[in-house]
């Protein structure tokens, strides 16, 4: 472990023992989870800091009925699902777009949203529609893909919009009184579009600290030092601690972007329900773009297992091991978040 | 998932660049950081840079990238575009 790492431990321990009572933090973000993980970070805190992972894996949290509108749309002869990798493990209530595709669905993996565009613009008998999902760090490239493709007439080209809103999420978890977090590791490059300054509302109306943190390990123990720092002198402030790239306002050139083409509405989360101005919608002079509109896709309800306690686990109630679906029937949306976040 | 990883800006043509990752060049869309010129470095996720970042900056995440994942660079740049969401 480095220097800078060992001091920021050893002020959470010094902090531990100072506060002198159980404290419990979140870390919003998938890509800390993943980061912790692999780092052990978690093995390395006092016993008494308990470090719970949030709603922030865009693939856990996207709801079933959006994985099932994607499978309706694979089982359509003259489509093309492109969508990012994760998605295609996700189950919905009549299997994945991994199993479709090897039902023989053209279901197609992309790093990127311009390469569905691309495979829209050098196939135009088909349809491509792109499964977008994730929070506003990726929402941007669907926002640009979108004007794009309305500027360039690729008019076979659509997107099925799932993409979702970190801070609706933590704020609807406060408002769940069972949920007991006394902080918030707020994610790194989610912030360096929205900007430290999102958070603020979080901070202010709740009274709960709130930490902006890069994804390595040494950054989010830096994180979790500052948020025990405040717990310890009773301090509900917002910090950043990412600042070579997260700035208080954000990337102002993506969040214009963002409101052209897209708008705010309320959106079904796996497990946790439909959470108020929590999601994307495309905005009317966009919604020819909109997969759900060109296809006459019907918004199903979400079955979610009876034992899942999916819901549980990403407000922080409960460790997955507690679910009795965990490893054994569970190889969904909790496999998912277990391996990669 | 939010995962962006530092590169250097080769070239720049209209709202395309060519970004190198430790070695392996890919094509970033610069639409949400206009100005970006050769030379400096970004992040980058789902295709697109996100913001500037200064060199120190971007070099220790490479270094952090590179021994936690142990694998080459080729298969980090790949990894990131894979899981982006």
């Amino acid at each position: 472990m480095d220097k800078a790492s060992a001091e920021h431990l050893e002020a959470i321990r010094r902090a531990a023992r100072r506060i002198g009572r159980p404290v419990t933090l979140m870390e919003v973000c998938g890509t800390h989870t993943v980061s912790i993980f692999r780092s052990g970070i978690r093995t390395l805190l006092p016993d008494s800091v308990r470090l719970v992972s949030g709603p922030g894996c865009p693939v856990c949290v996207t709801a079933q009925r959006d994985i099932d509108a994607a499978i309706e749309l694979a089982e359509r002869d003259d489509v093309v699902v492109t969508t990012y990798g994760d998605m295609v493990r996700v189950p919905g209530r009549r299997g994945s777009l991994e199993r479709k595709r090897a039902e023989g669905a053209d279901v197609r993996v992309v790093g990127s949203i311009r390469c569905a565009l691309e495979t829209a613009r050098n196939a135009p008998d088909k349809q491509v529609v792109f499964i977008a999902v994730g929070f506003e760090t990726t929402a941007p490239a669907t926002a640009a893909a979108i004007r794009e493709a309305k500027r360039l007439g690729i008019d076979n080209f659509s997107v099925l919009a799932a993409h979702k809103l970190v801070v609706p999420a933590m704020t609807a978890l406060l408002e769940d009184e069972d949920v007991p977090l006394q902080g918030f590791l707020c994610p790194g490059h989610v912030s360096v579009i929205i900007g430290a300054e999102a958070y603020r509302p979080v901070v202010e109306d709740y009274r709960i600290p709130c930490v902006v943190a890069g994804f390595e390990p040494c950054n989010i123990l830096s994180g979790l030092a500052r948020l025990m720092r405040q717990i310890e002198r009773g301090e509900c402030l917002l910090e950043n601690a990412y600042g070579i790239a997260v700035t208080p306002q954000g990337n102002v050139v993506a969040q214009r972007l963002l409101d052209e083409v897209i708008e705010v509405v309320d959106a079904p989360w796996r497990a946790l329900g439909t959470i108020p101005r929590s999601g994307l919608a495309l905005r009317p002079s966009y919604r020819p773009f909109d997969a759900r509109e060109r296809f006459g896709i019907t918004i199903g309800a979400d079955e979610d297992y009876p034992a899942c306690r999916c819901g549980e686990v990403i407000q922080g109630k409960v460790n997955p091991p507690e679910c009795s679906l965990f490893a054994t029937a569970c190889t969904g949306a909790l496999g998912a978040r277990a391996s990669r976040g | 998932m939010c995962l962006a990883i530092p590169g250097r800006i080769l070239s720049v043509n209209g709202e395309s660049a060519t970004v190198d990752f430790g070695g392996n060049r890919m094509p970033v869309c610069t639409t949400l950081t206009p100005g970006v010129s050769p030379n400096d470095w970004v992040l980058v996720h789902a295709g697109f840079s996100i913001t500037t970042i200064d060199e120190t900056a971007a070099r220790e995440t490479w270094e952090y990238l590179s021994a936690a994942g142990g694998e080459d660079v080729a298969d980090l740049v790949r990894e990131v575009e894979a899981d982006d969401g």
